[in-house]
């Protein structure tokens, strides 16, 4: 799980935007790295995070060989295909609900993302 | 002459012990790899830990040929232990003598994986062992009938009461002791294993050079990694000829077309033909297939690509993978029930 001080962190990000920002609620981005074929925030595995609607999340591979992250949830079917070492992609997530993340190549790599 | 990585971390050894002044006991490299040691405890589920009950019922029915549909073939057909706990041949034989699509797969060190079958379909080895039985090409067993003709005999009701107290023969039990007796079935110590601890002679200087050549320029570790050499992953090696989705079957991303689960390297001396489909008959076929980077590039795993491997180097990566056959562990037969 993310640790409640990192969706605080991430909460008051949307919050602080959205006094600053007169028209509509400004989207976070949060990376999310491979690293050690599982999924990392801020230096910590996750299996499961909690985002907003309209957030984006960075699926950034730290691992020296490929990782495909996918998801074939019917919210939101996404395939960013197979990237390196250093290299980054991102989704938005733009309704409410659960969505499954995987990796193709490794499967034991899983993390579902609630969309609040 | 080209400085060997393996020897200059001798020499960084030898220059260490020296510093310290300590006796000449053997130490292993600078390098620590004991992640490459097979880790002592054995996965097991907490609804089907491992006994000696469990175990031997299992291998009971792992060698029983009643629990096929024409009564003659059991699992250890052909996961044959003494052909690696595979069956020698490119692809398995099934129900009829009909010739299935894919090699049979060693069942060494299951209990590590957590995906069981070529495409991963089965999330358990508990789903796994009643796949075959039933599948009309493999076994063709009825599992109905199979809890009959099982619940007629009274070794069989004695072997399922010790193992699972008042749970009955049932499919669930009949899956659960098979999966026990797989989980029981682990790699043995290698002399790449006695190497790892620090007997130096115990893997030779050519399996060391294909180590190095393993961990770097044959990029073999980036799918066979830690200590069952597999990334439990799954990948398109651009085999010719070969139209089978594997993976793709079971989860429909592009990557997965043609995509099969990493065997492990451990015993693979022993598991030849290799490939999902038995299309080498030797590891040095093996080894050209990834220096030459795949024959199909269609949906190839970007992984893969040409090695450019002189033939020394190929030839240590065969000997690399020959150091990984550990000792032999006999298997002792059950007596089966009759009545
Ligand atoms: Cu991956």
């Amino acid at each position: 799980m993310l640790k409640s001080s990192q969706q605080k962190l991430l909460h008051a990000a949307v919050i602080t935007t959205a006094l600053l920002t007169a028209s509509a609620v400004q989207a976070a981005e949060l990376v999310v790295d491979q690293h050690n074929k599982t999924f990392v925030v801020e230096g910590n595995k996750v299996e499961a995070i909690t985002i907003h609607v309209g957030d984006t999340l960075r699926f950034r591979n730290d691992d020296p060989f490929f990782h495909n992250i996918f998801s074939l949830s019917d919210l939101k079917t996404f395939d960013l295909g197979s990237f390196p070492k250093g290299q980054s992609k991102t989704v938005t997530f733009d309704k409410a609900g659960m969505v499954e993340v995987e990796c193709a190549i490794h499967p034991e790599m899983y993390m579902e993302v609630t969309v609040k | 002459m080209k400085t060997h990585p393996t020897l200059t971390r001798t020499a960084r050894k030898v220059l260490f012990i020296a510093c310290l002044g300590a006796a000449a006991s053997s130490v292993q490299a600078a390098e620590d790899y004991s992640s490459f040691l097979r880790p002592a405890e054995i996965p097991q589920p907490d609804n089907n830990r491992i006994t000696t009950a469990r175990t031997e019922l299992g291998k009971m029915l792992f060698f029983d040929p009643r629990l096929s549909g024409s009564n003659w073939i059991s699992c250890g057909t052909c996961h044959n232990p003494t052909l690696g706990w595979s069956d020698g041949l490119p692809t398995a034989i099934g129900h009829g003598m009909g010739v299935l699509g894919r090699a049979t797969p060693t069942i060494l060190n299951t209990a590590y994986q957590p995906l069981q079958f070529w495409d991963g379909r089965a999330r358990s080895l508990e789903k796994q062992a009643v796949g075959p039985i039933q599948a009309a090409g493999e076994m063709n067993q009825n599992m109905d009938e199979l809890v009959k003709e099982l619940s007629a005999l009274k070794g069989y009701r004695d072997a399922f009461e010790d193992a699972y107290p008042g749970e009955g023969i049932t499919e669930k039990t009949i899956a659960k002791a098979l999966a026990t007796y797989e989980r029981t079935i682990v790699s043995t110590e290698s002399p790449f294993d006695r190497w790892v601890k620090g007997e130096t002679h115990a893997m030779s200087k050519q399996a060391q050079q294909g180590f190095e050549v393993f961990l770097g320029k044959g990029r073999c570790v980036l799918c066979h990694g830690g200590f069952n050499f597999t990334d439990n992953g799954f990948h398109n090696l651009g085999l010719k000829n070969d139209d089978d989705p594997g993976r793709y079957g079971i989860r429909k991303v592009k990557i997965l077309k043609g995509a099969f689960k990493t065997p492990t390297l451990r015993d693979v001396e022993l598991t030849a033909p290799y490939m999902h489909n038995g299309a080498y008959k030797t590891l040095e076929e093996v080894v050209d297939h990834y220096n030459r980077g795949g024959d199909t590039k269609d949906n190839l795993d970007p992984n893969m690509q040409p090695l450019h491997l002189s033939a020394s180097e190929k030839a240590s990566l065969v000997a690399f993978m020959k150091a990984l056959t550990g000792e032999p562990a006999p298997v002792t037969l059950p007596r089966l029930p009759i009545e």
